[in-house]
Protein backbone atom coordinates (compact mmCIF):
# COMPACT_ATOMS: atom_id res chain seq x y z
CA UNK A 1 0.00 0.00 0.00
CA UNK A 2 2.72 2.01 -0.79
CA UNK A 3 1.60 5.69 -2.04
CA UNK A 4 2.96 7.40 -4.97
CA UNK A 5 5.74 9.80 -3.40
CA UNK A 6 4.23 13.15 -3.17
CA UNK A 7 7.44 15.52 -4.37
CA UNK A 8 7.22 13.23 -7.27
CA UNK A 9 3.79 13.37 -8.61
CA UNK A 10 3.91 17.31 -10.10
CA UNK A 11 6.40 16.28 -12.36
CA UNK A 12 5.00 12.72 -13.37
CA UNK A 13 0.89 13.16 -13.95
CA UNK A 14 -0.23 11.74 -16.70
CA UNK A 15 -3.42 13.18 -17.23
CA UNK A 16 -6.04 12.17 -19.50
CA UNK A 17 -9.84 11.43 -20.03
CA UNK A 18 -11.97 14.83 -19.32
CA UNK A 19 -10.80 18.38 -18.07
CA UNK A 20 -12.55 19.59 -14.76
CA UNK A 21 -12.51 22.89 -13.47
CA UNK A 22 -9.19 23.27 -11.44
CA UNK A 23 -9.26 24.22 -7.87
CA UNK A 24 -5.90 26.63 -7.43
CA UNK A 25 -3.50 27.61 -10.28
CA UNK A 26 -1.28 24.38 -9.84
CA UNK A 27 -3.44 21.99 -9.66
CA UNK A 28 -4.05 19.36 -12.23
CA UNK A 29 -7.16 18.85 -14.16
CA UNK A 30 -9.71 16.26 -13.18
CA UNK A 31 -9.85 12.80 -14.95
CA UNK A 32 -12.39 9.86 -15.14
CA UNK A 33 -9.32 8.16 -13.14
CA UNK A 34 -9.26 10.39 -10.39
CA UNK A 35 -12.88 10.51 -10.20
CA UNK A 36 -13.54 6.92 -10.22
CA UNK A 37 -10.62 6.31 -8.03
CA UNK A 38 -11.44 8.42 -5.26
CA UNK A 39 -15.00 6.63 -5.21
CA UNK A 40 -13.58 3.49 -4.91
CA UNK A 41 -11.06 4.14 -2.29
CA UNK A 42 -14.18 5.92 -0.46
CA UNK A 43 -16.23 2.95 -0.90
CA UNK A 44 -13.28 0.64 0.50
CA UNK A 45 -13.00 3.04 3.36
CA UNK A 46 -16.10 1.92 4.47
CA UNK A 47 -15.93 -1.39 3.87
CA UNK A 48 -12.81 -1.23 6.24
CA UNK A 49 -15.26 0.62 8.99
CA UNK A 50 -17.18 -2.71 8.84
CA UNK A 51 -14.46 -4.86 9.81
CA UNK A 52 -14.67 -3.25 13.30
CA UNK A 53 -18.25 -4.58 13.61
CA UNK A 54 -16.89 -7.93 12.73
CA UNK A 55 -14.51 -7.63 15.48
CA UNK A 56 -17.29 -6.56 18.11
CA UNK A 57 -18.91 -9.60 16.73
CA UNK A 58 -16.68 -11.82 16.79
CA UNK A 59 -15.02 -10.75 20.20
CA UNK A 60 -18.50 -10.90 22.37
CA UNK A 61 -19.48 -13.99 20.74
CA UNK A 62 -16.21 -16.35 21.09
CA UNK A 63 -16.21 -14.66 25.22
CA UNK A 64 -18.90 -14.89 27.73
CA UNK A 65 -22.04 -13.42 28.21
CA UNK A 66 -21.19 -11.67 31.33
CA UNK A 67 -18.35 -9.67 29.96
CA UNK A 68 -20.00 -8.83 26.88
CA UNK A 69 -21.00 -5.11 27.55
CA UNK A 70 -17.13 -4.92 28.43
CA UNK A 71 -16.09 -6.46 25.02
CA UNK A 72 -18.22 -4.07 23.11
CA UNK A 73 -17.25 -0.95 24.74
CA UNK A 74 -13.74 -1.61 24.08
CA UNK A 75 -14.28 -2.35 20.44
CA UNK A 76 -16.32 0.82 19.79
CA UNK A 77 -13.73 2.70 21.92
CA UNK A 78 -10.80 1.65 20.33
CA UNK A 79 -12.70 2.46 16.51
CA UNK A 80 -12.86 6.41 18.13
CA UNK A 81 -9.42 6.36 19.75
CA UNK A 82 -7.91 5.45 16.55
CA UNK A 83 -9.12 8.06 13.79
CA UNK A 84 -8.72 10.65 16.70
CA UNK A 85 -5.21 10.10 17.02
CA UNK A 86 -4.52 9.25 13.42
CA UNK A 87 -5.78 12.63 12.82
CA UNK A 88 -3.92 14.54 15.67
CA UNK A 89 -0.23 12.70 15.08
CA UNK A 90 -0.71 8.85 13.24
CA UNK A 91 -0.82 10.48 9.39
CA UNK A 92 1.52 12.46 9.66
CA UNK A 93 3.55 10.26 11.47
CA UNK A 94 3.27 7.49 9.12
CA UNK A 95 3.18 9.83 5.92
CA UNK A 96 5.77 12.28 6.99
CA UNK A 97 6.39 13.54 2.91
CA UNK A 98 9.24 15.41 3.16
CA UNK A 99 9.43 16.21 6.61
CA UNK A 100 11.61 13.21 7.01
CA UNK A 101 14.58 13.15 9.43
CA UNK A 102 15.51 9.28 8.06
CA UNK A 103 14.66 6.48 7.22
CA UNK A 104 13.43 5.13 10.65
CA UNK A 105 11.55 7.89 11.94
CA UNK A 106 9.31 11.08 10.39
CA UNK A 107 6.96 13.68 12.01
CA UNK A 108 5.08 15.74 9.51
CA UNK A 109 3.32 17.77 12.24
CA UNK A 110 0.63 17.95 14.33
CA UNK A 111 -3.02 17.54 12.93
CA UNK A 112 -4.39 17.39 9.13
CA UNK A 113 -5.07 19.69 6.75
CA UNK A 114 -4.58 20.22 2.57
CA UNK A 115 -3.89 22.89 0.39
CA UNK A 116 -6.08 23.15 -2.99
CA UNK A 117 -4.05 20.85 -4.87
CA UNK A 118 -4.95 18.27 -2.30
CA UNK A 119 -8.21 17.85 -3.23
CA UNK A 120 -6.65 16.96 -7.26
CA UNK A 121 -5.06 14.93 -9.09
CA UNK A 122 -2.15 16.92 -8.10
CA UNK A 123 -2.32 14.84 -4.68
CA UNK A 124 -2.64 11.56 -6.47
CA UNK A 125 -3.93 10.36 -9.40
CA UNK A 126 -6.35 7.91 -7.43
CA UNK A 127 -7.65 9.76 -4.54
CA UNK A 128 -7.84 13.09 -2.72
CA UNK A 129 -5.91 13.90 0.35
CA UNK A 130 -8.94 13.66 2.51
CA UNK A 131 -9.78 9.79 1.18
CA UNK A 132 -6.11 9.27 1.77
CA UNK A 133 -6.24 10.27 5.14
CA UNK A 134 -9.60 8.69 5.81
CA UNK A 135 -8.53 5.03 4.64
CA UNK A 136 -5.39 5.12 6.61
CA UNK A 137 -6.79 6.10 9.98
CA UNK A 138 -10.00 3.06 9.19
CA UNK A 139 -6.61 0.96 8.59
CA UNK A 140 -4.90 2.08 12.06
CA UNK A 141 -7.89 1.36 14.43
CA UNK A 142 -7.58 -2.44 13.32
CA UNK A 143 -4.12 -2.91 14.69
CA UNK A 144 -5.37 -1.97 17.91
CA UNK A 145 -8.51 -3.96 17.61
CA UNK A 146 -6.53 -6.88 17.05
CA UNK A 147 -5.09 -6.71 21.02
CA UNK A 148 -8.80 -6.54 22.46
CA UNK A 149 -9.75 -10.07 21.79
CA UNK A 150 -6.67 -11.12 23.26
CA UNK A 151 -7.08 -9.47 26.31
CA UNK A 152 -10.79 -9.96 26.90
CA UNK A 153 -12.64 -10.91 30.30
CA UNK A 154 -10.27 -9.47 32.23
CA UNK A 155 -8.49 -6.29 31.16
CA UNK A 156 -9.47 -2.99 32.89
CA UNK A 157 -11.12 -0.94 30.39
CA UNK A 158 -9.51 2.40 31.64
CA UNK A 159 -6.20 0.64 31.39
CA UNK A 160 -6.78 -1.25 27.71
CA UNK A 161 -8.05 2.52 26.43
CA UNK A 162 -4.83 3.63 27.38
CA UNK A 163 -2.99 1.20 26.03
CA UNK A 164 -4.75 1.85 22.82
CA UNK A 165 -3.83 4.94 22.62
CA UNK A 166 -0.45 4.74 23.26
CA UNK A 167 -0.21 1.68 21.16
CA UNK A 168 -2.14 3.02 17.89
CA UNK A 169 -0.87 6.95 18.07
CA UNK A 170 2.66 5.95 18.10
CA UNK A 171 3.80 2.34 17.63
CA UNK A 172 1.31 1.33 14.58
CA UNK A 173 2.41 4.39 12.49
CA UNK A 174 6.24 4.43 13.08
CA UNK A 175 5.91 1.04 11.87
CA UNK A 176 3.64 1.56 9.25
CA UNK A 177 6.54 4.68 7.70
CA UNK A 178 9.10 2.01 7.62
CA UNK A 179 7.17 0.20 4.76
CA UNK A 180 4.47 2.82 3.71
CA UNK A 181 5.43 5.78 4.47
CA UNK A 182 8.74 5.87 1.94
CA UNK A 183 11.29 4.68 4.74
CA UNK A 184 14.12 1.93 5.41
CA UNK A 185 11.89 -1.35 4.98
CA UNK A 186 10.52 -0.17 1.88
CA UNK A 187 13.71 0.87 0.31
CA UNK A 188 15.29 -2.33 0.78
CA UNK A 189 11.91 -3.88 -0.97
CA UNK A 190 9.96 -5.62 1.43
CA UNK A 191 6.82 -6.16 0.15
CA UNK A 192 3.98 -6.16 2.60
CA UNK A 193 0.50 -4.99 0.39
CA UNK A 194 -1.79 -4.72 2.52
CA UNK A 195 -0.74 -5.28 5.99
CA UNK A 196 0.01 -8.73 7.12
CA UNK A 197 3.04 -7.67 9.23
CA UNK A 198 2.18 -3.51 9.69
CA UNK A 199 -1.33 -4.20 10.89
CA UNK A 200 -1.58 -7.75 11.58
CA UNK A 201 1.44 -8.67 13.37
CA UNK A 202 1.67 -5.20 14.72
CA UNK A 203 -1.81 -6.16 16.45
CA UNK A 204 -0.54 -9.35 17.20
CA UNK A 205 2.90 -8.58 18.78
CA UNK A 206 0.56 -6.00 21.46
CA UNK A 207 -1.76 -8.71 21.86
CA UNK A 208 0.88 -11.56 23.07
CA UNK A 209 2.24 -9.28 25.61
CA UNK A 210 -1.02 -8.10 26.83
CA UNK A 211 -1.51 -11.94 27.43
CA UNK A 212 1.91 -12.42 28.85
CA UNK A 213 1.38 -9.25 30.96
CA UNK A 214 -2.07 -10.44 32.18
CA UNK A 215 -2.05 -14.17 32.78
CA UNK A 216 -4.66 -16.38 31.99
CA UNK A 217 -8.49 -16.20 32.92
CA UNK A 218 -9.91 -17.61 36.58
CA UNK A 219 -10.70 -21.52 35.30
CA UNK A 220 -9.05 -21.64 32.29
CA UNK A 221 -5.89 -23.57 33.83
CA UNK A 222 -6.79 -26.19 36.89
CA UNK A 223 -4.81 -28.47 38.41
CA UNK A 224 -2.65 -28.91 34.91
CA UNK A 225 -5.41 -29.10 32.85
CA UNK A 226 -6.69 -27.08 29.95
CA UNK A 227 -10.42 -26.31 30.92
CA UNK A 228 -12.65 -24.97 28.02
CA UNK A 229 -14.37 -21.50 28.48
CA UNK A 230 -16.71 -21.37 25.80
CA UNK A 231 -18.20 -18.47 24.02
CA UNK A 232 -21.84 -17.42 24.60
CA UNK A 233 -23.16 -16.96 21.08
CA UNK A 234 -21.25 -18.86 17.93
CA UNK A 235 -23.95 -17.12 15.96
CA UNK A 236 -22.64 -13.81 16.85
CA UNK A 237 -19.24 -15.27 16.29
CA UNK A 238 -19.75 -16.47 12.78
CA UNK A 239 -21.42 -12.91 11.72
CA UNK A 240 -18.46 -11.63 13.16
CA UNK A 241 -16.37 -13.29 10.90
CA UNK A 242 -18.47 -12.68 7.93
CA UNK A 243 -18.49 -8.97 8.10
CA UNK A 244 -14.44 -9.32 8.39
CA UNK A 245 -14.43 -11.25 5.02
CA UNK A 246 -16.44 -8.96 3.74
CA UNK A 247 -14.52 -5.90 4.83
CA UNK A 248 -11.91 -7.43 3.54
CA UNK A 249 -12.35 -6.45 0.33
CA UNK A 250 -12.03 -3.35 1.22
CA UNK A 251 -9.06 -3.84 3.34
CA UNK A 252 -6.73 -5.66 0.49
CA UNK A 253 -8.88 -4.28 -2.63
CA UNK A 254 -8.45 -0.46 -1.44
CA UNK A 255 -4.43 -1.19 -0.91
CA UNK A 256 -4.45 -0.90 -4.53
CA UNK A 257 -4.62 2.83 -3.97
CA UNK A 258 -6.48 3.32 -7.23
CA UNK A 259 -9.37 1.81 -9.33
CA UNK A 260 -7.38 0.02 -11.54
CA UNK A 261 -9.27 -2.34 -13.08
CA UNK A 262 -6.67 -5.32 -13.31
CA UNK A 263 -5.41 -4.67 -9.45
CA UNK A 264 -8.53 -4.14 -7.75
CA UNK A 265 -10.10 -7.52 -9.53
CA UNK A 266 -7.19 -10.07 -9.42
CA UNK A 267 -6.60 -8.70 -5.60
CA UNK A 268 -10.57 -9.82 -4.74
CA UNK A 269 -9.63 -13.21 -6.30
CA UNK A 270 -6.85 -13.79 -4.21
CA UNK A 271 -8.84 -12.32 -1.06
CA UNK A 272 -11.41 -14.26 -1.60
CA UNK A 273 -9.17 -17.08 -2.31
CA UNK A 274 -7.16 -17.14 0.63
CA UNK A 275 -9.98 -16.95 2.90
CA UNK A 276 -11.79 -20.59 1.44
CA UNK A 277 -8.86 -21.90 1.36
CA UNK A 278 -8.16 -20.74 5.18
CA UNK A 279 -11.72 -22.35 5.86
CA UNK A 280 -11.00 -25.93 4.47
CA UNK A 281 -7.50 -25.97 5.82
CA UNK A 282 -8.92 -24.73 9.30
CA UNK A 283 -11.80 -27.35 9.10
CA UNK A 284 -9.31 -30.55 7.57
CA UNK A 285 -6.98 -29.81 10.52
CA UNK A 286 -9.63 -29.40 13.46
CA UNK A 287 -11.34 -32.47 12.14
CA UNK A 288 -8.63 -34.60 11.92
CA UNK A 289 -7.26 -33.28 15.97
CA UNK A 290 -9.78 -32.65 17.41
CA UNK A 291 -12.16 -35.66 16.02
CA UNK A 292 -14.56 -33.08 14.69
CA UNK A 293 -14.59 -29.90 12.79
CA UNK A 294 -14.73 -27.23 15.49
CA UNK A 295 -16.47 -23.90 14.53
CA UNK A 296 -14.67 -21.67 16.43
CA UNK A 297 -11.52 -23.20 14.72
CA UNK A 298 -13.39 -22.93 11.09
CA UNK A 299 -13.96 -19.31 11.83
CA UNK A 300 -10.32 -18.71 12.88
CA UNK A 301 -9.47 -20.62 9.71
CA UNK A 302 -11.19 -17.88 7.41
CA UNK A 303 -9.35 -15.00 9.33
CA UNK A 304 -6.00 -16.73 9.07
CA UNK A 305 -6.77 -17.02 5.02
CA UNK A 306 -7.33 -13.56 4.81
CA UNK A 307 -4.65 -12.26 7.12
CA UNK A 308 -2.40 -14.88 5.49
CA UNK A 309 -2.81 -13.91 1.92
CA UNK A 310 -2.63 -9.63 2.76
CA UNK A 311 0.95 -9.31 2.41
CA UNK A 312 0.90 -10.72 -1.16
CA UNK A 313 -2.50 -10.14 -2.52
CA UNK A 314 -1.64 -7.84 -5.58
CA UNK A 315 1.76 -10.38 -6.49
CA UNK A 316 0.71 -13.52 -5.81
CA UNK A 317 -1.14 -16.00 -9.08
CA UNK A 318 -4.62 -17.20 -7.74
CA UNK A 319 -3.49 -20.66 -7.38
CA UNK A 320 -0.53 -19.62 -5.34
CA UNK A 321 -3.22 -17.21 -3.06
CA UNK A 322 -5.21 -21.47 -2.39
CA UNK A 323 -1.60 -22.60 -0.93
CA UNK A 324 -0.92 -19.63 1.05
CA UNK A 325 -4.20 -19.49 2.57
CA UNK A 326 -4.82 -23.63 2.86
CA UNK A 327 -1.23 -23.18 4.84
CA UNK A 328 -2.80 -20.51 6.81
CA UNK A 329 -5.65 -22.58 7.88
CA UNK A 330 -3.56 -25.71 9.38
CA UNK A 331 -1.35 -22.77 10.78
CA UNK A 332 -4.12 -21.56 12.80
CA UNK A 333 -5.42 -24.14 14.41
CA UNK A 334 -1.94 -25.84 15.42
CA UNK A 335 -1.53 -22.40 16.82
CA UNK A 336 -4.07 -22.24 18.74
CA UNK A 337 -3.26 -25.66 20.44
CA UNK A 338 0.04 -24.53 21.19
CA UNK A 339 -0.40 -21.28 22.67
CA UNK A 340 -3.07 -22.78 25.13
CA UNK A 341 -0.31 -25.65 25.92
CA UNK A 342 1.64 -22.43 26.66
CA UNK A 343 -0.62 -20.83 28.97
CA UNK A 344 -1.10 -18.23 27.24
CA UNK A 345 -5.06 -17.53 27.22
CA UNK A 346 -6.60 -15.93 24.10
CA UNK A 347 -10.14 -16.52 24.72
CA UNK A 348 -10.57 -15.24 20.54
CA UNK A 349 -7.11 -16.99 19.04
CA UNK A 350 -6.08 -13.21 18.01
CA UNK A 351 -2.36 -14.48 18.83
CA UNK A 352 -2.54 -16.99 16.16
CA UNK A 353 -4.59 -15.42 13.73
CA UNK A 354 -2.97 -12.02 13.45
CA UNK A 355 0.74 -12.70 14.68
CA UNK A 356 1.48 -16.22 13.26
CA UNK A 357 -0.58 -15.91 10.04
CA UNK A 358 1.19 -12.56 9.58
CA UNK A 359 4.64 -13.80 10.04
CA UNK A 360 3.25 -16.83 7.31
CA UNK A 361 1.86 -14.44 4.54
CA UNK A 362 4.65 -12.01 4.53
CA UNK A 363 7.29 -14.61 4.14
CA UNK A 364 5.02 -16.53 2.07
CA UNK A 365 5.64 -13.13 -0.11
CA UNK A 366 8.95 -14.31 -0.19
CA UNK A 367 8.74 -17.95 -1.03
CA UNK A 368 5.71 -17.36 -3.97
CA UNK A 369 6.61 -13.92 -5.24
CA UNK A 370 10.54 -13.25 -4.97
CA UNK A 371 12.19 -11.16 -7.61
CA UNK A 372 11.49 -8.13 -8.54
CA UNK A 373 12.90 -6.57 -5.90
CA UNK A 374 11.73 -8.92 -3.41
CA UNK A 375 13.58 -11.87 -1.54
CA UNK A 376 12.37 -13.71 1.32
CA UNK A 377 15.57 -12.82 3.72
CA UNK A 378 14.33 -9.18 3.47
CA UNK A 379 10.60 -10.41 3.94
CA UNK A 380 12.38 -11.97 7.09
CA UNK A 381 14.10 -8.99 8.43
CA UNK A 382 10.96 -6.75 7.99
CA UNK A 383 8.99 -9.65 10.65
CA UNK A 384 12.37 -9.54 12.85
CA UNK A 385 12.54 -5.52 12.79
CA UNK A 386 8.45 -5.40 13.62
CA UNK A 387 8.57 -8.15 16.21
CA UNK A 388 11.81 -6.12 17.83
CA UNK A 389 9.79 -2.72 17.94
CA UNK A 390 6.39 -4.40 18.68
CA UNK A 391 6.73 -6.95 20.94
CA UNK A 392 8.92 -4.57 24.14
CA UNK A 393 7.11 -1.63 23.22
CA UNK A 394 3.44 -3.42 23.99
CA UNK A 395 5.33 -5.36 26.84
CA UNK A 396 6.55 -1.80 28.59
CA UNK A 397 3.15 -0.01 28.19
CA UNK A 398 1.45 -3.04 29.92
CA UNK A 399 4.02 -3.31 32.32
CA UNK A 400 3.97 -0.14 33.17
CA UNK A 401 0.55 0.16 33.56
CA UNK A 402 0.25 -2.80 35.45
CA UNK A 403 2.59 -1.40 38.44
CA UNK A 404 0.63 2.22 38.38
CA UNK A 405 -3.59 2.36 37.91
CA UNK A 406 -3.06 -1.94 37.59
CA UNK A 407 -3.65 -3.97 34.62
CA UNK A 408 -6.28 -6.32 35.53
CA UNK A 409 -9.96 -6.29 37.57
CA UNK A 410 -10.24 -8.18 41.06
CA UNK A 411 -10.39 -12.07 40.89
CA UNK A 412 -14.37 -11.36 42.84
CA UNK A 413 -15.12 -8.80 39.50
CA UNK A 414 -13.60 -11.21 37.19
CA UNK A 415 -16.13 -14.03 38.47
CA UNK A 416 -18.97 -11.51 38.67
CA UNK A 417 -18.56 -10.45 35.26
CA UNK A 418 -16.75 -7.45 34.19
CA UNK A 419 -20.55 -5.84 32.87
CA UNK A 420 -21.52 -5.38 36.01
CA UNK A 421 -18.05 -4.45 37.45
CA UNK A 422 -17.31 -2.09 34.96
CA UNK A 423 -20.00 -0.97 33.60
CA UNK A 424 -22.60 -1.54 36.72
CA UNK A 425 -24.76 -2.82 33.46
CA UNK A 426 -25.46 -6.18 31.95
CA UNK A 427 -25.60 -7.10 27.69
CA UNK A 428 -28.91 -9.35 28.16
CA UNK A 429 -31.34 -7.52 30.93
CA UNK A 430 -33.83 -9.58 30.83
CA UNK A 431 -32.68 -12.73 29.56
CA UNK A 432 -32.02 -15.75 31.93
CA UNK A 433 -28.00 -16.60 30.96
CA UNK A 434 -27.15 -19.59 32.63
CA UNK A 435 -23.76 -19.15 34.51
CA UNK A 436 -21.55 -21.73 36.10
CA UNK A 437 -18.35 -20.58 35.56
CA UNK B 1 -52.71 -32.89 49.44
CA UNK B 2 -49.72 -34.27 47.71
CA UNK B 3 -47.18 -31.99 45.54
CA UNK B 4 -45.65 -34.75 42.35
CA UNK B 5 -42.35 -33.65 41.43
CA UNK B 6 -41.38 -35.06 37.85
CA UNK B 7 -38.19 -34.71 36.12
CA UNK B 8 -38.54 -36.08 32.75
CA UNK B 9 -36.76 -35.75 29.68
CA UNK B 10 -36.88 -32.64 27.25
CA UNK B 11 -38.42 -34.01 24.24
CA UNK B 12 -41.11 -36.34 26.24
CA UNK B 13 -42.58 -32.78 27.48
CA UNK B 14 -45.23 -32.87 24.99
CA UNK B 15 -46.52 -36.66 25.45
CA UNK B 16 -46.82 -35.70 29.26
CA UNK B 17 -48.46 -32.56 28.87
CA UNK B 18 -51.06 -34.75 26.89
CA UNK B 19 -51.28 -37.24 28.77
CA UNK B 20 -51.82 -35.59 32.13
CA UNK B 21 -54.44 -33.43 29.68
CA UNK B 22 -56.33 -36.87 28.73
CA UNK B 23 -56.13 -37.65 32.59
CA UNK B 24 -58.02 -34.59 33.17
CA UNK B 25 -54.76 -33.09 35.43
CA UNK B 26 -55.01 -29.48 33.92
CA UNK B 27 -52.90 -27.79 36.63
CA UNK B 28 -49.33 -28.20 35.96
CA UNK B 29 -46.08 -25.99 36.20
CA UNK B 30 -43.08 -26.47 33.99
CA UNK B 31 -39.30 -25.46 34.61
CA UNK B 32 -36.00 -26.18 32.85
CA UNK B 33 -33.53 -28.42 35.36
CA UNK B 34 -29.94 -29.85 35.51
CA UNK B 35 -29.29 -33.07 36.72
CA UNK B 36 -27.39 -36.30 36.41
CA UNK B 37 -28.42 -39.88 37.48
CA UNK B 38 -27.09 -43.47 35.76
CA UNK B 39 -27.20 -42.05 32.24
CA UNK B 40 -23.48 -41.76 30.97
CA UNK B 41 -21.34 -38.48 30.38
CA UNK B 42 -20.71 -37.22 27.00
CA UNK B 43 -18.01 -34.63 26.08
CA UNK B 44 -17.95 -31.17 24.77
CA UNK B 45 -14.20 -30.14 22.98
CA UNK B 46 -14.20 -26.27 22.66
CA UNK B 47 -11.01 -25.31 20.71
CA UNK B 48 -9.17 -28.00 21.93
CA UNK B 49 -9.79 -27.90 25.65
CA UNK B 50 -12.28 -31.20 26.08
CA UNK B 51 -15.36 -31.40 29.33
CA UNK B 52 -17.03 -34.03 30.62
CA UNK B 53 -20.65 -32.92 31.17
CA UNK B 54 -22.23 -34.86 33.72
CA UNK B 55 -25.57 -32.51 33.98
CA UNK B 56 -27.87 -33.63 31.70
CA UNK B 57 -31.17 -30.91 30.42
CA UNK B 58 -34.19 -32.07 32.16
CA UNK B 59 -37.41 -31.00 32.47
CA UNK B 60 -39.73 -30.48 35.93
CA UNK B 61 -42.91 -30.64 35.71
CA UNK B 62 -44.67 -30.19 39.09
CA UNK B 63 -48.45 -30.70 39.96
CA UNK B 64 -49.99 -30.39 43.34
CA UNK B 65 -53.11 -32.27 43.77
CA UNK B 66 -55.61 -33.63 46.11
CA UNK B 67 -54.67 -37.20 47.61
CA UNK B 68 -57.36 -39.34 45.54
CA UNK B 69 -55.63 -37.96 42.05
CA UNK B 70 -51.82 -38.83 43.01
CA UNK B 71 -51.98 -42.42 41.20
CA UNK B 72 -53.68 -40.72 37.92
CA UNK B 73 -51.14 -38.25 38.07
CA UNK B 74 -48.11 -40.86 38.35
CA UNK B 75 -49.32 -43.37 35.63
CA UNK B 76 -50.12 -40.53 33.38
CA UNK B 77 -46.33 -39.06 33.15
CA UNK B 78 -44.93 -42.49 32.96
CA UNK B 79 -47.56 -43.52 29.95
CA UNK B 80 -46.14 -40.05 28.55
CA UNK B 81 -42.03 -39.85 29.60
CA UNK B 82 -41.61 -43.96 29.44
CA UNK B 83 -38.47 -44.50 26.86
CA UNK B 84 -37.48 -48.00 28.34
CA UNK B 85 -34.00 -46.23 28.49
CA UNK B 86 -32.11 -45.30 31.28
CA UNK B 87 -32.25 -41.26 32.00
CA UNK B 88 -36.13 -41.46 31.77
CA UNK B 89 -36.08 -39.54 34.89
CA UNK B 90 -37.56 -39.63 38.23
CA UNK B 91 -41.24 -39.40 40.49
CA UNK B 92 -41.16 -37.72 43.79
CA UNK B 93 -44.11 -37.02 45.69
CA UNK B 94 -43.97 -35.28 49.07
CA UNK B 95 -47.26 -34.35 51.40
CA UNK B 96 -48.16 -30.50 50.95
CA UNK B 97 -49.07 -28.63 54.42
CA UNK B 98 -51.53 -25.93 53.19
CA UNK B 99 -52.27 -24.98 49.89
CA UNK B 100 -53.56 -20.63 48.71
CA UNK B 101 -55.62 -19.54 45.65
CA UNK B 102 -53.95 -15.67 45.29
CA UNK B 103 -57.19 -14.46 44.14
CA UNK B 104 -59.69 -15.47 46.70
CA UNK B 105 -57.60 -16.35 49.12
CA UNK B 106 -59.34 -19.80 49.59
CA UNK B 107 -57.52 -22.60 51.58
CA UNK B 108 -56.93 -26.61 51.55
CA UNK B 109 -58.74 -29.17 49.49
CA UNK B 110 -60.67 -26.20 47.67
CA UNK B 111 -57.81 -24.13 46.47
CA UNK B 112 -55.77 -26.66 45.10
CA UNK B 113 -58.27 -28.44 42.58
Amino acid sequence: MMKTPRRLLFSSLIVFGITAPAFGQDAAPMTYEFMIGNVWMLFATALVFVMHLGFACLEAGLTRAKNTVNILTKNIGIVAIGVLTYAIIGFNLMYPGDAFVGKLFGFGGFGIGTDAAGVTPAYNEGYTYWTDFIFQAMFAATAATIVSGAVAERVKIGSFLIFTTFYVALIYPIIGMWEWGEGFLDSKGFHDFAGSTIVHSVGGWGALAGVIVLGPRIGKYVNGGVRPIMGHSLPLATIGAFLLWFGWFGFNGGSVLSADPAGISLVFVTTTLGAAAGIVGAMATSWIIQKKPDLTMVLNGSLAGLVGITAGADVITPMESIIIGAVAGVIVVLSVLLIDRLRLDDPVGAISVHLVCGIWGTLAVGLFAAGDGRSFLVQAMGVGLTALVCFPAALLIFFLLKITIGLRVTPEEETLGLDIGEHGMEAYAGFEIFTTQ
Amino acid sequence: MKLVIAYIRPEKLNDVKQSLFKAEILKISVSNALGCGEEPNYFENYRGAGAEVDLHKRVRVEAAVNDQFVAKVIDAIIAGAQTGGVGDGKIFVLPIDDCVRIRTGERGNVAIG
